[in-house]
């Protein structure tokens, strides 16, 4: 199948104020259609940096991304984002309902079409009762579900998420990787999600992509040959998922040692 | 007991008085030293009349239409001034804001223009335009741009990086990013230039009618000095400080 994604030889160099930081050296790997792939690095790896390039936020300073069969170089249709930072990515003086909405506006959908879609949206992530509050008023995984509902209402072909659930407690954030898997299966969307938590990259993925640290390349991309239908508890003991875990582990200390040596 | 003094006794015991009496009687008391001092001969009634002969020519020149003519001249000049200023500023400093190529471009001119003191324009503004209106607008349109433009960069620089990208990725037209991204951040920022710019602007206005003898309170001032009329050119002096009093507000 011919990938709907394809990262090229992505290189990223900062440069500004006289500091060049080469953030991504050589990064490469695709997504079909329909996948869900896991990016997992330290911090510092160039995740974000990656993202935002594959986003169309950043040219990259060497090769390229191709969504479809076109090369990126802006933000292209058909792709949403849900950002780590949750709180100032929402809108505060718009209500939950207007920042889902919000998007769609700009693509004139009709009135009748962007009530289905902003109600439906919300109710897919339990927040049909809220329309009305505005995000100051919700907890930190209730701003971070708004923002979901935002991208899910957009009907993306492709989601980015970066590190979306770094910033909330173990428990919803459990329930929220739930969430963002069932939606997946629902909306059979593509979803690229980065994250640093290597449990996290597995019990997520169908395939992960190991980064190392800067100077930024993939080390590896595994593919995850657990069940699709996954569970916080059973999944997470299985030894399969153990020694995925191990695996994935193991790959990034390596790395860590033949750099330090 | 004077009555300097027995603002001072009130004002050990704030909680009998309310700011506004305070306010009031410390006034009454400048007043009424100002009053005194001349007619005690401390300085020369001819270069600071006592504050009821002050009083007496405000009370008249308000009587005259020539007054409230200088008056609404100054507020033209300061408004129109102002209203330009305000919009060349806006509209610069998003731009400028917005584009760092430009910005890079602009930044050694704009170091370079902005330290010139208006005032040291007024050759120039007599030499294109005379005692007219326009010389005034030039000066108060100069003087007020810079505040209103520095600090609508400034506002621009401070949009949340993470909402500029949201915007981005969900390919917002440039209506919405201006109205949902940079709007909510830069009014601060606007309402900020617009004080700044208010005040530099009544100055600029003042001056120049006062330099140039273009119409206005300041012109007023300068006539009524020429002629001796010191307790009118103090009275005006009153007028225009009320005035900024009321622009800074
Ligand atoms: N705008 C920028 N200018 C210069 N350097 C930058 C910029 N943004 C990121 N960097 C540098 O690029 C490298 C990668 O940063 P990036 O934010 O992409 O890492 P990350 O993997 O997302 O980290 P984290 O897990 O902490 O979010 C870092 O060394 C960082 O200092
Ligand atoms: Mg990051």
């Amino acid at each position: 199948m011919t990938p709907l994604l394809d990262v090229r030889h992505v290189r990223k160099v900062y440069d500004g104020h006289g500091r060049t930081v080469e953030a991504i050296r050589d990064l490469s790997f695709s997504c079909a259609p329909g996948e869900l792939v896991c990016i997992v690095g330290p911090s510092g790896a160039g995740k974000t940096t990656l993202l935002k390039c594959v986003a169309g936020l950043l040219a990259p300073t060497g090769g390229e991304v191709v969504l479809g069969d076109v090369r990126v170089d802006g933000p292209p249709p058909g792709m949403a984002v849900v950002f780590q930072e949750y709180g100032r990515s929402l809108f505060p003086w718009l209500t939950a309902w207007d920042n889902v909405a919000l998007p769609l506006r700009q693509r004139r959908t009709p009135p009748g079409e962007l009530r289905r879609l902003v109600d439906g949206a919300l109710g897919e992530v339990g927040l049909a009762d809220v329309h009305a509050a505005y995000p100051w008023q919700l907890s930190g995984g209730m701003q971070q579900r708004v923002a979901i509902a935002r991208a899910i209402a957009y009907e993306p072909r492709i989601l980015l998420m970066d590190e979306p659930f770094a910033a909330v407690d173990a428990q919803t954030r459990a329930d929220l990787e739930d969430l963002t898997r069932s939606l997946w299966r629902r909306h059979a969307m593509t979803i690229l999600f980065v994250t640093h938590d290597i449990d996290e990259a597995v019990y997520m993925g169908q395939r992960v992509v190991i980064l190392s640290a800067s100077p930024t390349v993939v080390l590896e991309d595994l593919a995850i040959d657990l069940p699709g239908e996954r569970d916080q508890l059973a999944t997470r003991s299985t030894p399969r998922f153990a020694e995925l875990r191990a695996r994935v582990y193991a790959r990034i200390q390596q790395a860590k040692q033949r750099s330090t040596t | 007991m004077t009555p300097a003094a027995a603002t001072r006794r009130r004002a050990r015991s704030p909680a009998l008085a309310s700011r506004a009496v305070l306010g009031t009687l410390g006034l009454l008391g400048v007043g009424a030293v100002l009053e005194v001092i001349p007619r005690t001969g401390l300085v020369s009634p001819r270069y600071l009349p006592p504050s009821s002969e002050i009083a007496v020519a405000l009370v008249r020149e308000a009587a005259g239409a020539a007054f409230w003519r200088a008056l609404l001249d100054t507020a033209i000049g300061w408004a129109l001034g102002l209203a330009i200023a305000v919009v060349a500023g806006v509209v610069l400093g998003v731009v400028l804001g917005s584009v760092r190529a430009l910005r890079a471009a602009t930044a050694s001119t704009i170091e370079f223009l902005r330290p010139i003191p208006s005032v040291a324009l007024i050759p120039v503004a007599v030499l294109l335009f005379g005692a007219q209106l326009r010389s005034v607008l030039l000066l108060v349109v100069y003087a007020a741009f810079w505040p209103m433009l520095l600090q609508v960069i400034h506002g621009v620089a401070d949009v949340d990086p993470v909402a500029r990208d949201t915007a981005l990725s969900y390919r917002f037209t440039a209506w919405a990013k201006i109205r949902y991204v940079l709007w909510p951040t830069g009014l601060p920022y606007i309402m900020t230039g617009l004080r700044l710019s208010a005040a530099v602007a009544l100055i600029l206005a003042i001056t120049a009618e006062l330099v140039i003898g273009a119409p206005g309170l300041g012109k007023e001032i300068g006539l009524a000095q020429a002629s001796s009329a010191v307790p009118a050119m103090y009275a005006l002096i009153l007028v225009v400080t009320s005035v900024r009093l009321e622009a800074a507000a």
